[in-house]
């Protein structure tokens, strides 16, 4: 079924495209919306595109960096000031896929994908984004909450703090297919250290629950403790706590309770 | 529904064509003007034997509306020979006896071409990587890897 294309120079135009048909929906990359059109989607019958600049811009000079919902994991690979990135957006598809796909994108791609957005939620990204009433600020968590509802706003960039050693940012995707595969389960976290001792955790799941999720129950066993075997083994057993895994191809929801633990133990204590 | 005018380069010719609105590139590079070459496999984006060269870049044309590539170029695999000749890749694909039944193999040699264009002596490592996109259900891969680098090794030393 042919499906109306519209295409805008600047991005609040697209959104206010977006946010006054229910059947429209935003083409970034490619790689979600294609897809659901080749499969027959008769759900959408608009498609929104902007070419806009601000889209693809990179800030990644200071403490704080903002990638346009446009930018592409390609992109991101090649920008050595976002080092901190490299490992998210490598695991993400083939190279193909990282010349097309998005960091906007990846904020609604469903399980067993979504694993740039690991990476963001364990960093408490916020997401810019622009609906019919103009444009605000949502931290990531609050985002993916509501991810059912985001459908007629236009994320226009994502913006975090970059962490302050690599060794405060960790990142680990499991996948039977190397080196591309969907995930069975992605970690990521983030461990601020503050004179010895971790303050402000993080820890986020993909593909334990129906969205990415925080790991509360790990992140206050690390919290205001130093990383040693004995945090490490009880912010491990504490892993499964809250999360609603299903069951896939990939792996079975029992599966993936039963070794997110495992991998959050090598992840905290550094192992490959 | 009314018809998109569009027009970008074809493995260095320039094109017109009208497409509906939602066409993916595949089918206007198949459909509308008769370049066979990059198949239709799964149109998820997982398979990668529709991969096209956008301005150089590996991009997967089942997944690529084909609107957005006015005024850009497109290589299909169709580009690749030079007149009767067959391109390196093309000749170690051949030698090396890296396609079977053939599906996956336009979609390959678009790939290593995506990487030798980019870094002519690649490591297995590099190599691997450059075509973890693409699926071949025959071959085991090992004798695609080995005819890239075949034809990265044979370019180096022309």
């Amino acid at each position: 079924m042919a499906v109306t294309v519209k295409t805008f120079t600047n991005a609040s135009e697209a959104a206010g495209a977006l946010s006054s048909d229910r059947s429209a929906r935003y083409l970034g990359g490619g790689t979600l919306v294609m897809r659901a059109l080749n499969e027959g989607d008769v759900s959408i019958s608009t498609i929104v595109r902007a070419q806009d600049q601000a889209l693809t811009r990179i800030d990644a000079s200071g403490p704080r960096i903002t990638l346009g919902a446009g930018v592409t994991f390609a992109r991101v690979l090649a920008e050595r000031d976002l080092a901190f990135l490299h490992a998210p957006a490598r695991s993400i598809g083939g190279p193909a896929v990282r010349n097309m796909g998005t960091v906007g994108g990846n904020l609604f791609a469903p399980n067993p994908y979504g694993d740039f957005t690991v990476a963001l939620l364990a960093l408490d990204a916020t997401i810019a984004v622009q609906g019919g009433f103009g444009s605000r600020d949502i931290p990531i968590e609050e985002f993916l909450q509501g991810r059912e509802r985001q459908a007629g706003t236009l994320v226009l960039s994502v913006s975090c703090t970059r962490p302050a050693s690599s060794e405060a940012f960790r990142y680990r995707k499991i996948a039977r297919i190397k080196p591309k595969g969907g995930s069975v389960i992605t970690l990521a976290a983030h461990l601020p250290v503050s004179g010895g001792r971790i303050a402000g955790a993080r820890i986020a799941l993909g593909s334990m629950a129906p969205t990415q999720i925080r790991a509360r129950a790990a992140e206050r066993a690390l919290e205001g403790r130093s990383l040693d075997a004995a945090t490490i083994a009880a912010a491990a057993s504490a892993a499964t706590e809250g999360t609603s895994p299903s069951d896939n191809a990939l792996g079975s929801a029992w599966y993936r309770r039963e070794i997110v633990g495992v991998h959050l133990r090598r992840l905290l204590s550094g192992q490959e | 529904m009314t018809k998109t005018p569009l027009q970008f380069r074809h493995n260095g010719r320039d094109v017109a064509i009208f497409v509906d609105g939602g066409t993916n590139l595949l089918v206007a590079l198949r459909e509308l003007i008769g370049d066979m070459t990059p198949k239709f496999g799964c149109g998820q984006g997982g398979c990668g034997t529709c991969s096209v060269l956008v301005d150089g870049e590996l991009h997967l044309s089942c997944l690529t509306l084909a609107e957005t590539v006015a005024g850009r170029s497109v290589e299909t695999l169709d580009g690749m020979k030079q007149g009767p000749n067959l391109h390196p890749l093309q000749r170690a694909f051949a030698d090396s006896f890296a396609a079977q039944c053939g599906y996956c193999t336009p979609g390959m040699l678009m790939a290593a071409k995506a990487l030798l264009d980019r870094n002519p002596s690649p490591s297995r490592a590099d190599v691997i990587e450059a075509i973890s996109g693409n699926i071949c259900r025959c071959t085991g891969y090992e004798p695609i890897i080995n005819a890239i680098l075949a034809a990265a090794g044979g370019r180096a030393s022309a």
